[in-house]
């Protein structure tokens, strides 16, 4: 499975690429461009030195001594992505990308966001290489997300809010989409996540591969073995591709956490692969929350970067072929195990990684102590503090 | 023979060029996009593309966007396409092309989609998203229901691609006029006319050639048809006429605006 070029774009049958076909020369030219600097010595030292110097990377691998006593049972272990620049992975994605766009002689990089995550690390990544930066973001997201926008605007990229459809992710994409097609001779399209047409899923997926690769090295120096189990959220599913992708071959359980957020019977969730069914977006076919005409439903989650209706084709992948399970978490599980872990060992995560962490405090009370699990912290969750803040003003759950 | 062949050889007989008018199911309303529809076909419209709406139109502009999301907020479903489609189908013989969104038919099933809208008189189908790498499936089902499978080129396809697209399209080719989505308007530029030319060169003249995208004036159409388009596509135009009038005048203002344009396609 490792190293794994999908067929035709496509793994097993998710993926390949259904787009309007003034971005056909687009996606082959990207395909090409990526697949020659892969390789390449020299991008990929450039490459490394940025993800070392910039980024900061290797990031540790902790063990989360206070929480594994409090929970009682298996090991669990944090990959601290959110101690990454700008706070999370996807700075990995956004400076592969961005040098991949410099060397392709692109003058201009147009990204979406969510909330927020991956437009900052767009703008710092293109701030750094000296590439003009502009990024879509849903017009809701940039009231929820302020702040980020500020942050954006700030290390100089151009934040347009996105005023149509539901305005949120989905809409974002949408309208980054347009703008490749009217631009296509000129600019280049840094998605954030492993989704979208060919290459992106596959090419996303390399440059967060370094997450599992690390995780990999560091356990056989701390433990001299393999996890029993790695545990990352899903939403478009980066960070968890990233995770898994280096140990599918290895004998780990992989678990994927989806957004449950008030529960799988609501409305009101952002889990695909658990509530889901196939279909075509955002030029994939893969895993959809739609009704039963195919028009695309609204999603909710307590962590906007969760808050999307599909959902990386190679997911949809490991799903069906049940080498991943994907579970959910709530949005009160979130909360609970982001103040459990904030209490207990001083690492305040992001919502979206404390739905991994639910997931991991439900799991390691089911496992015997000489069992180990990684949990992937994709993000830190400054960003976060005021959401979790008026959650609990609503729920009075600060006397736990 | 397909209507869409038909009227294609008949407008050829008549040194003509066809005029193809989009409007969207459901906008404003379900009762107006009926007499937009005979609106457009007294006025001598030669096919009608009747839009179905998606949730996330990536190849529209703001104007059919619009629409859609005005269509789907007054609950459009496709069973009001279907209705739309049975009652057209019985008051002409025009032909009739849908354009909508890949996930639509995927959802329904692609032969199950087909063979019912072929049943109600549907004639061809353009679906912007759908690469012809992608194809196989919904060609086969569209071959086997004798619908026309209508595929876009685009400025920047190179000719090895646009004759590989040809070769899966029937009725006519659909080449996108400018780098950009539906509904955008200015001056015709050069690479435009180049790719008409050149679009119609590489096919040539195994399958009608249609230009869209920005054709929104009796001008535009006429340029269209002196650099050599089979066929002219009008959409935002006619929707930002309707979005200006009232109920009771749509059919007869829709009918003159067409009467221009349709004029414009005989030289």
């Amino acid at each position: 499975m490792k190293n794994m070029l999908p067929k035709n774009g496509r793994f097993g049958e998710f993926g390949g690429k259904y787009v309007p076909e003034t971005l056909v020369p687009a996606i082959e030219e990207l395909a090409e461009n990526y697949l020659k600097f892969k390789n390449d010595k020299g991008f990929k030292k450039e490459l490394d030195y940025y993800l070392k110097s910039y980024a900061g990377r290797p990031t540790p691998l902790y063990f989360a001594k206070n929480l594994t006593k409090k929970v009682g049972g298996a090991k669990i272990y944090l990959k601290r992505e959110d101690l990454l620049h700008g706070g999370a992975h996807k700075i990995n994605n956004t400076l592969g990308q961005a040098l991949l766009a410099k060397k392709m002689k692109k003058k201009r990089v147009i990204a979406e966001t969510g909330a927020g995550q991956h437009g900052v690390a767009t703008a710092m990544a293109c701030s750094c290489l000296g590439i003009k930066s502009e990024v879509y973001m849903g017009y809701k997201d940039t009231i929820r997300q302020k702040l980020n926008v500020f942050r954006m605007n700030l290390l100089g990229s151009k934040v347009h809010p996105v005023k149509s459809g539901s305005q949120t992710l989905k809409d974002a994409i949408n309208e980054a989409i347009r703008d490749w097609i009217t631009n296509v001779e000129t600019t280049y399209y840094l998605l954030g996540s492993a989704v979208g047409p060919h290459p992106y899923p596959m090419m996303v997926r390399d440059f967060q591969a370094v997450i599992g690769e690390e995780i990999k090295k560091q356990m056989k120096e701390i433990t001299k073995k393999m996890p029993d189990a790695v545990i990352a959220c899903v939403g478009g599913g980066s960070n968890a591709i990233g995770t898994f992708y280096p140990m599918l071959d290895d004998d780990v359980e992989m678990i994927g956490v989806e957004a449950a957020g008030h529960g799988l019977r609501t409305d009101y969730h952002s889990a695909t692969l658990n509530a889901g069914s196939r279909g075509v977006l955002h030029g994939m076919m893969t895993y959809l929350l739609q009704d039963k005409e195919g028009q695309i439903k609204e999603t909710h989650s307590i962590s906007a970067g969760l808050d999307y209706p599909g959902v990386g084709p190679e997911h949809a992948y490991l799903k069906d072929t049940k080498r991943v399970r994907y579970s959910s978490a709530t949005d009160d599980e979130a909360i609970d195990a982001f103040l459990l872990l904030t209490r207990s060992e001083g690492i305040i995560p992001a919502l979206e990684s404390a739905h991994a962490v639910a997931e991991a405090i439900k799991i390691a009370k089911t496992r015997s102590k000489s069992e180990s699990l990684v949990v992937t912290l994709s993000g830190r969750g400054d960003k976060d503090v005021e959401v979790v803040e008026e959650y609990l003003k609503k729920n009075v759950k600060n006397s736990r | 023979m397909s209507r869409i062949q038909d009227k294609f050889k008949e407008l050829y007989s008549k040194n003509e060029k066809a005029l193809i008018g989009y409007l969207m199911t459901g906008y404003p309303n379900e009762k107006d996009t009926v007499s937009a529809i005979r609106g457009l076909i007294q006025g001598g419209a030669d096919i009608i593309e009747l839009g179905f709406p998606f949730s996330d139109p990536l190849a529209d502009g703001p104007v059919i966007q619009n629409a859609s999301t005005i269509s789907l907020n007054k609950g459009t479903k496709l069973e009001k396409f279907f209705k739309i489609l049975k009652q057209i189908r019985r008051e002409t013989k025009i032909p009739l092309v849908l354009m909508t969104y890949t996930n639509i038919l995927y959802s329904y099933g692609y032969d199950k989609f087909l063979s019912k809208v072929k049943r109600l008189g549907l004639d061809g189908i353009i679906l912007p998203d759908m690469s012809i790498e992608e194809s196989s499936e919904y060609l086969k089902a569209a071959r086997k229901n004798h619908i026309d499978t209508i595929f876009l080129v685009s400025p920047n396809t190179n000719k090895d691609r646009i004759k590989r697209i040809t070769k899966a399209t029937t009725g006519f080719l659909y080449l996108v006029s400018m780098y950009g989505t539906t509904g955008m308007q200015g001056k015709i530029q050069k690479y435009t006319i180049n790719a008409v030319k050149n679009t119609k060169k590489i096919v040539n003249g195994k399958i009608p050639v249609g230009v869209g995208f920005g054709v929104s004036s009796a001008s535009d159409v006429k340029r269209f048809v002196s650099l050599g388009a089979d066929a002219v596509i009008v959409g935002s135009a006619f929707l930002r006429l309707i979005e200006n009038t009232p109920s009771n005048k749509i059919e007869s203002r829709l009918a003159s605006f067409t009467r221009q344009l349709k004029q414009a396609t005989k030289s």
